[in-house]
């Protein structure tokens, strides 16, 4: 039952936001770009572990690869270690304040950028490094208000009685 | 029966799996390119109504404004339109005149007749990928006939190569991406060179140009055709930087692109015959991708 209704609500907001990392646009404001996508699914882990984990991050990290024209696998190795802290952690992340959330999220955004710049190291396509971490602290600054929209709407479709 | 993982693997050796695949897809990716079938299919049947749906409003927008630009509006265009073409035709008279005059000359060299290329008007879907790669996607795809490899060029020169193909769109590598070179020849001079991208659309760099070489501010660079994937005689950039430090074996030189690379929404989809061993190669292999 509660499987079912998951599938319905997950799904729909993760489409949206990989369609919001592919939003045209202006040059100016392309660095400030948050990683809607690692946003929202660290955001469903936490609500329903039981549904949304690993294997659900490598369909999207690949479905990025593709959206983004990096090399497949790239964003899929990110996502996937990054949802596996928060599967480790999520009971002990639940229990924060929002600011305090929003610490561990800029730290889990981090790992996620760095490792893709890793991959991109290796295979020599090294972006510019000064405006690189920034989606990073866009995407802690708004962490609050996304939690608190993704909790409405998970409330709305009463996924969970939990968080 | 119970069986030993009737929970299925813990997370922690799933992540571990799935760590693993990922690096094998980037492996195969990267190296082999051996899963373009895949991204193109994610590519066709997830992303691009994703992105055709975002382009919605955009397309809207257009629309409205087409249907209600004012009659004066559009005569004007009209009368700049015409103009143009006047223009056009007179120089395409001398074209024609030159490719006649080139054709008989070639003829008595015995050369190669230079064939008619094909070519494909294709409308830009998005350009904002990865900002730190030049990357953009068209509206024309593998049911169109593109392939890999094949070069695109707008109205001023040369614009770079597709280099992935899904179904109805493409994406194209442009000639200013860092990973991204193309041989090129002075205009005036006939010097070969190869012409890298910088990641600054605005950008080339002409590398391995000694510092005797016959090459000046204001330069025209073409297409050479050297390496079979570009037609020849397309203008690439235009030469605006020349430096020649006295330590060093080559010289620094800088090229502006002279096709519009972050301006273009049309872009020409280019097919130069390539020699005909090499297009039924392709053509083999696209088959045999189809198959997988």
């Amino acid at each position: 039952m509660l499987k079912t209704k998951c599938y319905r609500v997950v799904p729909p907001t993760m489409f949206l936001a990989l369609m919001l990392m592919m939003l045209p646009l202006p040059d100016w404001a392309q660095p400030f770009r948050p990683d809607w996508v690692s946003l929202v699914l660290i955001y469903w882990v936490m609500a329903v572990p039981e549904q949304i984990g690993v294997v659900f991050a490598f369909i999207f990290g690949l479905l990025l690869d593709v959206a983004q024209g990096s090399i497949l696998g790239q964003h899929a190795m990110g996502l996937v270690l990054i949802i596996w802290v928060v599967q480790m952690l999520y009971l002990r992340i639940r229990v924060f304040s929002l600011v305090q959330q929003a610490m561990v999220i800029f730290a889990l955004l981090i790992i996620k950028q760095l490792l893709v710049l890793w991959v991109s190291g290796i295979v020599g396509q090294a972006p510019d490094l000064s405006t690189y971490f920034l989606p990073s602290f866009i995407g802690a600054l708004i962490w609050p208000w996304l939690f608190v929209i993704l909790r409405d709407t998970r409330r709305r479709f009463t996924l969970a009685k939990k968080l | 029966m119970q069986t030993l993982f009737s929970q299925g693997p813990s997370v922690t050796l799933r992540t571990i799996i799935l760590v693993i695949i990922s690096i094998g897809v980037m492996i195969a990716d990267h190296r082999w390119h051996h899963l373009e079938s895949l991204r193109g299919g994610l590519e066709t049947y997830v992303i691009y109504p994703l992105r055709y749906t975002i382009n919605l409003p955009v397309r809207f927008t257009s629309w409205v404004e087409q249907s209600a630009s004012s009659h004066q509006n559009l005569l004007k265009e009209n009368q700049s339109l015409k103009e143009q073409q006047l223009r056009a035709q007179v120089s395409l008279q001398k074209l024609s005149i030159l490719e006649i005059e080139n054709e008989r000359l070639r003829k008595m060299l015995s050369a190669r007749p230079k064939v008619g290329e094909l070519v494909l008007v294709a409308e830009l879907l998005s350009v904002d990928l990865d900002p730190y790669r030049q990357q953009v996607i068209i509206n024309k795809g593998a049911d169109k006939e593109v392939y890999i490899g094949q070069p695109i060029i707008d109205a001023w020169g040369v614009m770079g190569q597709i280099i992935h193909t899904g179904d109805h769109s493409a994406t194209a590598m442009l000639i200013s991406d860092p990973s991204h070179a193309i041989p090129v020849q002075v205009n005036r001079s006939g010097l070969r060179s190869t012409a890298f991208g910088t990641g600054h659309s605005n950008k080339l760099e002409l590398r391995y140009i000694p510092h005797n070489a016959e090459i000046e501010i204001g330069d025209l660079i073409v297409t050479s055709g050297l390496g079979e994937r570009f037609p020849p005689n397309y203008p690439v950039g235009r030469i605006i930087e020349i430096e020649r430090p006295a330590g060093e074996t080559f010289a620094t030189v800088i090229a502006e692109p002279v096709a519009h690379l972050d301006r273009s929404r049309e872009v020409l989809l280019v097919w130069h015959n390539p020699p005909v061993e090499e297009k039924t190669e392709k053509k083999e292999e696209e088959v045999d991708d189809a198959k997988n």
